[in-house]
Formats: C-alpha cells, structure tokens, sequence
C-alpha cells in the first residue's frame, strides 16, 4: 500500500537557519575557499586566453582572452554550485545525517532542500563575484553594466544547483556524481560557447547547446562584461528561472521519496 | 491529556506490514518504553508518531496534534535524540546548540542563554569550544541530549539511548533521564536492554513483528509472566546437563535450555537448590526474575537479524 505525508506548512523563512549552518561551516574555511575556487579556473583563463589567445583574431570584436573570460565567470559559477549540490549536499544528506536531524525539528524537507538550493547559489555567487573582481583588475570588463552579471550569476547558480539536487537525490555514493559531470557538465560547458563561439559547431549541436542552462547564462554575461545590453535578456533570464523552478520541484519529490519513505 | 496516544496503527513496506495495528497512549510526565527485537518495528513506530513517514492508516496525537497533519507544530514542544548520532563535525558543541535552536526559531539570544546550562546538564561544562571528533562515544551522546532538549520539549523521544556506551557513561545518561522526569517531562524511549527498560520505565509495551505482544508496568509485567525465582544452571564441559534437567525439571514451573544453560523458573527454588548441591560438574547461579526473563519468554529466544 502507498502513503504519502501531506506536503507541509509553507514557509518562507524556514530555509533561513539551513543556509545559515553552511555558511556557518564556511565561514571556517573561507580563505582556502575562495583561493581554491579562485585559482583553477584563473590558471585556466589566463594559459589558454594569453597562451592561445595570441595566436587568434579578436573574436566578436573582443580578444579572445577577453571572450574567454565571461565563459569562465559562467563556467566556475556552474561549477561551484554543481559541486555544492552533489559531493557537499550528499554528505550532509547521507553521510554525516545532517538532514535527519534537521528533519527532527519543527522545520521540514522543503525548508532543508530549498536552504541547500539557496546556498549552492550562494556558494556560486562567491566563486563568480571573485573572478569578476579578478578580471575586471585586469580591464577585461568595460563599464559599470558588468554589475548585472552578479544576478546573472545568481540566476545561473540557482539553475545549476537545483539540477545538482536531482542528481544528489538519485545518488547511491559519491562515484554516481562522475556520471553527472562526464555526461552533462563537460560536453555541455563544450558546447555552451565558453571557450569558443558556438558557430564553430555543426548547426544542430550549436542549437542544442544554445537551450543549454549554462548557454542562458553566457548568453546574459558575456555582453554585459563587454559594456552591451544582452539580446533577448528576458527570455535567458526566464530560461534560467524556469530550469531551477522546476528542476527544485523535481528535486524536491525525488528526496521526499528517498527520506520520508 | 495523553503525550502520545496511537490508535491502530499500521505502516507497510511492499506487501510487508512493519507496523500492524498498534495502539497504546503515553501519560505524560512519564516514561514510557517501546520494547522489541531488531527488526520488531520500533523505529518505524517512532518515524511515525514524529510525522516523518506517512502511516497506512491509523489515528496518532502527539502532545494534541495530530500527526502526520500537524506534525510540524508538534515537533516544536518535542526533542529527539536518535538512534545514531548525526551532530555536527564541523562545529564546537555550543556551536551545535545554537545552529540546532535555530532550527526551532529561536533567537540567537534566547539560544545562547541556555547553551551554559545545557552543556552543564550534560557533564559537558568545560566543552564548549571542543570539536565533536574530540568527545568520546559517550560524550558525544550526552550532546545529543543536550542538542534534544534546547527548545525546552515538553515530550523527548529517545532512540536506544544507551547503545554502546560503558556502564559509566549509560549509569549518568539515566540519571539525567530521571532528572528530566522529575522536572515533568514525557520520555518515550525504545531500547533492548531490559534492565534499562526495568530502571526507568512507568510503563512499556513489548512489541514484535510491529504487533503489541504485552503491556503494563516492569514490576506487574514479571509479576504477570514470569515465575519470581530463576536458577540458572551451566554445563561444565561434562555432558551431565542434558540428564540433570531430565531428572528434575519437575522441581520447577518451567525450564528453558539454551545451548548448555538450563534456565528453571520456580516459586520456590529450594527443592531444585537442595538436588544442585549434590550435583556434580554443574555451576549455577540463583536470581530473582527480571524483565529480559519476560521478554525472553515472549519474543522467544533465537536470534534476530
């Protein structure tokens, strides 16, 4: 026979002191943190825009190291919130049963997911905004339109960790997590124009890459870091909204299934 | 008003019904065991009554909220100390009181007022700022309690509270278990050591297969059951048990052997004493009976997985 509990008392602060005992945990080891969020893709961006970039055109009227660098804001973003919602979220979830005894007061599952979803966001908001500080030193930004990358951030963030909360949901061990990223994470951020313009690609793979979330994101980012107003902003913004709302939603049933059962 | 009070009861996984038709009611300011064999239900039972799996069917109150609809506002005035530690690695034990009471909505303030007497009611005054990889197993336990206790529950739950401490460490968990009593809080606790259940328990259910099998007070529960003398008789290594009990299992009300122990349960044991000191090659102890006795008797003695 088949039980379901009733979906619980809607609250829109119940996710407060969730986010609050991550950021706790964070705040412990913020340095290495940001260094270590801060330095991979740095490496990155700076060895293959300065090391490739040299031998290139400007592309889209930018050099390439310029270009390179909003894919890599929205890149280390994606990456940041992915890795908070599936390896951080897992051992909170089912290793250190964190979420069990969340669960034990009067708070209730919506309230643990959506606390974990606005901190992968946050978690992302960091690694973006520290990039951003980096590259705009560097004058690879143009004007103060760059600011509304940081909602652009957030947005792709919030997309990103909600689709990780799925898989965390589905997830047996930490080994299931490379699935994630060898099936979805890197073809995507290959396809998505972070590294070079997706008409380089064959027509359909550049269309499927453009409905991608990290696409959504790129798109928002790279023209605002250039000093432009993107093109058809509202429809990437609510590409991205769309994505964590329902991806939350799915994520969100898919735990209830694996904790309350 | 009763703390808890379940009515029939039934939560089923698959075409397996873990829990099938229970009923029992809570008195509250007091202690109240669930008892039964791994795999009997108890766990399951208390998911239930804390609204965090949805039962078959059933009607349960906890603390006059019914539950599973309600079970956010229950869960408010009740602490819980589970089964497994889950407390926070990465945090002191006072930080784990405070992120835990933030849960409860409580403000940092009001938190960090009790977080003192919290940690003293746990033997844990002078660890405040000490990592939770530090404390030993009993220690760590003790938080929990703490941890359990930070809203001021009027209803604790406890989960085999006592699971793998030393005689040290669970001697000082009941006693403040019986200080909490006293102050007039409603404990709920499950547990298979019986003379846990004997010490601190007004009244317990033993349950198996998720079904009540009996209900009452320790004392009227050996009373009702069980033969108030026990002589517990061991082969030593001669083969001599076997045509021991054969001879005189008449002596006794009732005997048991379990591999190459003879339990005689009697009312009057001098008869089956007198014939032991003339026995030779057997060891034996003379006991009044005590819960595990009723228990034994009546979830059977072969083992549980």
């Amino acid at each position: 026979m088949h039980a379901t509990l009733p979906a619980h008392r809607p609250s829109l602060t119940g996710f407060l002191p969730v986010w609050q005992r991550n950021f706790l945990v964070w705040r412990k080891l913020a340095l290495p943190s940001i260094l270590g969020n801060l330095a991979d893709p740095l490496i990155y961006m700076l060895g293959l825009g300065y090391g490739l970039g040299a031998m290139l055109p400007t592309i889209e009227g930018q050099p390439y190291v310029a270009f390179l660098a909003a894919g890599t804001v929205c890149a280390s973003t994606m990456n940041a919130a992915t890795f908070e919602a599936l390896y951080s979220a897992f051992s909170r979830m089912h290793v250190q049963k964190t979420w069990d005894a969340i669960l034990n007061t009067p708070l209730g599952l919506a309230d643990v997911v959506a606390g974990e979803l606005f901190w992968a966001a946050t978690k992302s908001l960091f690694s973006g905004a520290a990039i951003l500080v980096v590259i705009t030193a560097m004058g690879l930004t143009n004007g103060p339109l760059m600011l509304w990358a940081l909602p652009a951030i957030v947005l792709t963030g919030l997309a990103f960790a909600a689709l990780g909360l799925i898989w965390n949901a589905l997830a047996p061990s930490y080994d299931f997590f490379m699935y994630y990223f060898t099936l979805f994470i890197t073809p995507m951020t290959l396809i998505s124009g972070v590294f070079f313009p997706t008409d380089q690609l064959p027509a359909w793979l550049a269309t499927i890459g453009g409905w991608l979330p990290l696409a959504q994101g790129v798109a928002l980012v790279r023209p605002l870091l250039a000093g432009q107003v993107p093109a058809d902003a509202l429809i990437h913004v609510m590409a991205l909204v769309a994505t964590a709302a329902v991806a939350f939603a799915i994520a969100l049933h898919l735990t209830r299934r694996r904790l309350l059962k | 008003m009763a703390a808890l009070d379940v009515r029939d009861l039934r939560k089923a996984y698959g075409d397996q019904e873990v829990v099938a038709g229970l009923s029992f009611a809570v008195d509250s300011g007091t202690c109240f065991g669930l008892l039964g064999p791994n795999g009997a239900g108890k766990t399951t039972t208390l998911r239930l009554c804390l609204g965090l799996t949805a039962p078959v069917s059933g009607n349960i109150a906890l603390n006059g909220h019914p539950i599973p609809a309600e079970a956010q506002q229950a869960r408010a005035r009740v602490g819980v100390v589970p089964q497994f530690d889950n407390l926070d690695p990465d945090f002191s034990c006072a930080e784990n009181l405070l992120v835990f009471g933030r849960y409860f909505g409580m403000t940092d303030a009001d938190i960090r007022s009790r977080i003192p007497q919290l940690l003293d009611f746990a033997g844990l005054g002078s660890k405040g700022d000490a990592r939770i990889a530090t404390l030993s197993g009993g220690m760590k336990r003790r938080l929990t309690l703490a941890r359990a206790l930070v809203n001021d529950p009027d209803i604790v739950f406890l989960d085999e509270p006592t699971t793998g401490l030393d005689p040290q460490a669970r001697h000082l968990i009941w006693d403040r278990l019986k200080q909490l009593k006293s102050a007039g809080k409603t404990l709920i606790l499950t547990t298979h050591f019986m003379d846990e259940a004997e010490r601190l328990c007004d009244s317990l259910i033993v349950i198996d297969h998720g079904r009540k099998i009996t209900e009452g007070s320790p004392r009227a529960l050996i009373a009702e059951h069980i033969e108030p003398q026990v002589v517990e008789v061991f082969d030593e290594a001669r083969g001599q048990l076997p045509l021991f009990v054969e001879r005189h299992r008449l002596l006794c009300e009732r005997v048991e052997t379990s591999g190459e122990t003879a339990f005689f349960y009697c009312r009057d044991p001098r008869p089956l004493l007198a014939a032991l000191a003339e026995a030779d090659g057997l060891r034996y102890v003379h006991r009044a009976s005590n819960l595990e006795d009723v228990f034994i008797k009546l979830t059977g003695r072969e083992l549980r997985d």
